[in-house]
């Protein structure tokens, strides 16, 4: 058994995975790595798809996925009938252990003592290795970096580069005790090692095992792809071939699959095609087998997966094709690695299939190590809405095995609007002695961080809450607003500030107050809306999520506007995308309207009022796109052009459209994590020679002015509205 | 995408330039430490390992005639398992090219041509212009042809066996070719 399962499946605590987390932190190496991986990614991705309507591509792999899975049945009988017709046998396999066992039993019955592996995560999935080690049979796995991963005794960090955490001495290092002979960390020479030491193990093997990215109904036939060309190897040299394949992998024909592999290799690291794609139709010629053929069997996993195809919110997990991607662009992953974000599988789609392949007791620290920030979404091959499925997992865990008591106060605070405000309202008076001088962006600071707060959470100053709430604000404002007169407005807007404008910021409101007078826009603001409710859905409490939600739609139900128009694009997605969901069986219509008529305050002002251009300071201003704004809602381009409009000068910077590692609850339950994104996003716009950075979430602004005021970085954090 | 690529005016040029190849390289490396129970060929003669199995007979006998007046080179179409340390190289027609990522797609039913297209250390696919298809998609038809035989073994080859395993560097010849070289014959031939 593998050193690491072993101590994972004692139950790691919260704390102990903290801890695991910031060892990862502190790991020069695998930072530098990561980091390096995940700005070059981009790169090559964006290359690989040139000239290509990339979404359209993904669009089609989530069909052609999607028809597969609600077909699998009818698949999987006519692969079986096929394959059977063909000479190969075919084996169902429901459980992890049913599997290990049909394949231990085939290895036994034909004599084997040697065999060599393919990559297959599937065969990660069930722990295969150990099953077979356990009855004496010598596995070797044959991909370089699975075979170096095994050498040490790990499981892969990234699904298609598994030994990406280490470097070229620890393999080096690796080598030389695995050869008996000292060895360089010379990459080239390193691998032409594995080519000699991995040559003899095929030559002496009885027995291939491979997993697939294909199998195709239509004829029986597997698809393999590989880089290396161990798979071939594996299937050619020894008399026996055993496919272990996840049932998710079927589909109709080969068409289906050349259109997945158009994808695939390119979303995976960015290449054209993997050097080798290998289709294998019934045993093949095989000179020292019994008639001159290869033994071959396939064995199907289920594992879980026939229930997950029924499943009416899960049955899309099995969209995925296995790239990796999601894990290629996850803030969370760049910072501490695959073994930290993930337990087999990694990444995104690791956080949602560990719940089901591995057991809650597995998934349930990893499924809160997300900033929801969404990257992950944007480049699925299979189109799975992977954020929301995390949020669905944790608050199923939570629904299973209770909810914990801080998450379950947030969700009967939240829910009760009254009670809630008067304990923001409350919580002022309380922090009273604790209010720094005005520094920064004029917002009171707390001097220092009240008790409830760990020492690790003191990597940003926190703002206070402010003396008077803009919803007590509003009247006086408005009034003053009406009597510049609006007998015949421009547009008709009601606002949804959100609670941290409403009580911390509310001088982000009072600006954009003024750039509506301006120009001659009529706001309304209902004073019945609560929370958006994302703090809610993120902590796992989606009837609390629900029940606000319900709530601010009766808010703003009775208002007769063009637009609701929202300073945070946090809750400004939420409202969005989310809360139709969650009231599908409450409130559809409503929810619908409601959700057509949110808008950013950029987009609002931009294209809606088009506002013109002011003199300005010219100063040198970088962007921070919020997560939600740029994937959640899609507004890119409008912030750039008001930043411009302002009279300041829009600098471009390379992480715009990364995390800041806010993440709401995220960055309180995991401050260490949060807090290296922020670092990495602060001096990235330092580097730029901005001097002014902008948003537009006030979570943001949050999280990004209190680092760096903590920092000491010559950064000025404003809202996008504080322009005008 | 790791591949030389020479256009030839037949075949027989194209046998011609694969020969010419082969003398030009540096000799096998072979993999295995010890000759396996001493019948590694390669440990016994000096001689370059050629292996050209898909060849018809009267092509493979025409080359094998000039392999043999070259003093350098063994040609061979059989028993490659007997070469477990590697060959140097392997000369195969290919079935068709993919233009839309320059892959080879090559009919691997026969153990001898998968041999020799995975222990060679020099790929050499000749590839006749006119079986180039614009995308894998556009033949689907064609592939299916070829997939649909129940002990079919059809493969893609797109550039050298490569790895990037340790810390993303790109490397050939992890287990299979060092090198690709493409051979396409003239349509007007």
């Amino acid at each position: 058994m593998k050193k690491d399962k072993v101590k994972k499946d004692k139950e790691e605590s919260l704390k102990e995975y903290k801890d695991r987390l910031d060892t990862a932190l502190g790991n020069t190496f695998l930072r530098t790595a990561m980091d390096n991986f995940a700005v070059a990614y981009r790169t090559s991705r964006k290359n690989a798809f040139a000239g290509m309507d990339v979404d359209a591509m993904i669009q089609e792999v989530a069909e052609i996925k999607a028809h597969a899975i609600k077909n699998n049945e009818a698949l999987l009988e006519e692969f079986t009938r096929k394959a059977k017709a063909n000479g190969i046998h075919v084996h169902l396999a429901e459980t992890a252990e049913d599997a290990n066992r049909i394949i231990g039993d085939i290895a036994q019955k034909s004599g084997s003592k040697y065999i060599v592996k393919s990559k297959s995560m599937t065969a990660e999935e069930i722990h295969l290795n150990p099953w077979l080690e356990n009855l004496g049979l010598e596995v070797t796995e044959t991909d370089l970096g699975e075979w170096i991963v095994q050498l040490r005794h790990e499981g892969p960090s990234h699904m298609v580069m598994p030994a990406i955490h280490l470097s070229r001495f620890q393999v080096a290092d690796l080598f030389t005790d695995v050869t008996g002979t000292a060895q360089d960390a010379e990459i080239e020479r390193l691998v032409k090692v594995a080519r000699r030491q991995l040559r003899k193990k095929y030559i002496e093997a009885d027995m291939g095992i491979t997993g697939a990215n294909y199998a195709v109904a239509g004829t029986g036939t597997i698809g393999i792809a590989t880089n290396e060309g161990n798979a071939r190897l594996c299937t050619t040299l020894p008399r026996i071939h055993v496919a272990l394949i996840g049932i998710d992998k079927l589909l109709p024909t080969i068409k289906e699959a050349l259109s997945i592999n158009r994808v695939l290799p390119k979303n995976a690291t960015g290449q054209a095609i993997t050097s080798y794609v290998t289709w294998i139709t019934g045993p093949s010629e095989c000179k020292p087998a019994k008639g001159g053929k290869r033994e071959m069997h396939i064995v199907f996993l289920d594992n879980g997966r026939k229930k997950i195809a029924a499943d009416p919110v899960f049955a899309q997990v099995l969209q995925c094709v296995r790239c990796g991607a999601c894990a290629n662009v996850c803030p969370v992953y760049r910072m501490v690695g695959g073994h930290q974000l993930g337990y087999v599988y990694i990444g995104a789609i690791g956080l949602i299939t560990t719940y089901f392949f591995h057991g809650r007791e597995n998934a349930r620290n990893l499924v809160q190590n997300c900033t929801n920030c969404g990257a992950c979404k944007t480049v699925c091959a299979g189109g799975i809405e992977l954020p929301k499925l995390i949020k669905e997992i944790h608050a199923r865990i939570q629904d299973e095995e209770g909810h914990p008591l801080k998450s379950l106060l947030l969700g009967k605070v939240l829910k009760n609007r009254k009670l809630f405000h008067t304990l923001l309202r409350t919580a002022k008076l309380a922090q009273k002695p604790l209010i720094h001088k005005k520094e920064g962006g004029g917002t009171p600071y707390l001097r220092h961080l009240p008790m409830i707060f760990s020492k690790e959470h003191n990597f940003r100053v926190l703002p206070a809450i402010a003396k008077i709430p803009f919803r007590d604000r509003f009247e006086q404002m408005n009034q003053v607003h009406k009597n510049q007169a609006l007998k015949n407005p421009s547009h008709k807007i009601a606002l949804f500030s959100g609670c941290v404008q409403d009580f911390v910021y509310p001088e982000q409101l009072e600006a954009a107050m003024k750039s509506f007078a301006k120009a001659n826009v009529s706001v309304s603001f209902p004073m019945g809306q609560s929370c958006c409710g994302l703090p809610a859905q993120m902590m796992g409490e989606k009837e609390a999520a629900r029940d606000v939600a319900l709530q601010n739609l009766a808010a703003f139900e009775n208002e007769e506007v063009d637009y609701i128009v929202t300073l945070c694009a946090s809750c400004g997605s939420h409202l969005k995308n989310s809360l139709p969901d969650l009231v599908r069986e409450y409130a559809p219509e409503k929810a619908a309207q409601f959700a057509k008529n949110i808008i950013p305050f950029s987009q609002f002002m931009n294209k809606v009022v088009g506002v013109k251009s002011i003199p300005g300071k010219g100063r040198k201003t970088a962007f921070h796109s919020p997560c939600h704004l740029c994937r959640g809602l899609g507004v890119k381009q409008a912030p750039k052009d008001l930043i411009n409009k302002s009279g300041n000068l829009y600098v471009k910077t390379l992480e715009e459209e990364t995390c800041c590692g806010f993440g709401g609850s995220f960055s309180a339950n995991f401050p260490a994590v949060s807090q290296e994104i922020l670092t990495k996003k602060l001096a990235d716009v330092e580097a730029s020679g901005a001097d002014l950075l902008v948003t537009e979430c006030p979570g943001c602004v949050m999280q990004l002015r209190g680092g760096a005021l903590k920092q000491g970085r010559d950064i000025q954090v404003i809202h996008l509205s504080e322009l005008f | 995408m790791s591949a030389r690529v020479y256009r030839v005016k037949d075949l027989a040029s194209a046998l011609d330039k694969a020969l010419e190849l082969c003398k030009a390289k540096l000799p096998c490396e072979s993999q295995m430490e010890t000759d396996l129970e001493g019948t590694d060929p390669m440990s016994k003669e000096k001689l370059r390992i050629m292996a050209a199995p898909n060849l018809d007979e009267v092509d493979f006998i025409r080359l094998d005639k000039v392999c043999r007046e070259s003093g350098e080179i063994r040609l061979i179409r059989e028993n490659l398992r007997a070469y477990p340390g590697g060959i140097d190289m392997g000369v195969t027609l290919v079935d068709f090219g993919i233009a839309e990522t320059g892959t080879l797609v090559l009919n691997s039913n026969s153990e001898e041509t998968r041999l020799s297209t995975m222990l060679c250390e020099t790929h050499v696919a000749i590839l006749e212009e006119l079986k180039i298809r614009e995308t894998a998609l556009s033949m689907d038809d064609e592939l299916n042809e070829l997939v649909k035989h129940p002990s079919s073994y059809t493969a893609f080859i797109t550039g050298a066996s490569r790895t990037a395993d340790i810390e993303r560097v790109l490397a050939l010849g992890v287990h299979g070719p060092l090198e690709l070289v493409i051979l396409l014959v003239e349509a007007s031939s």
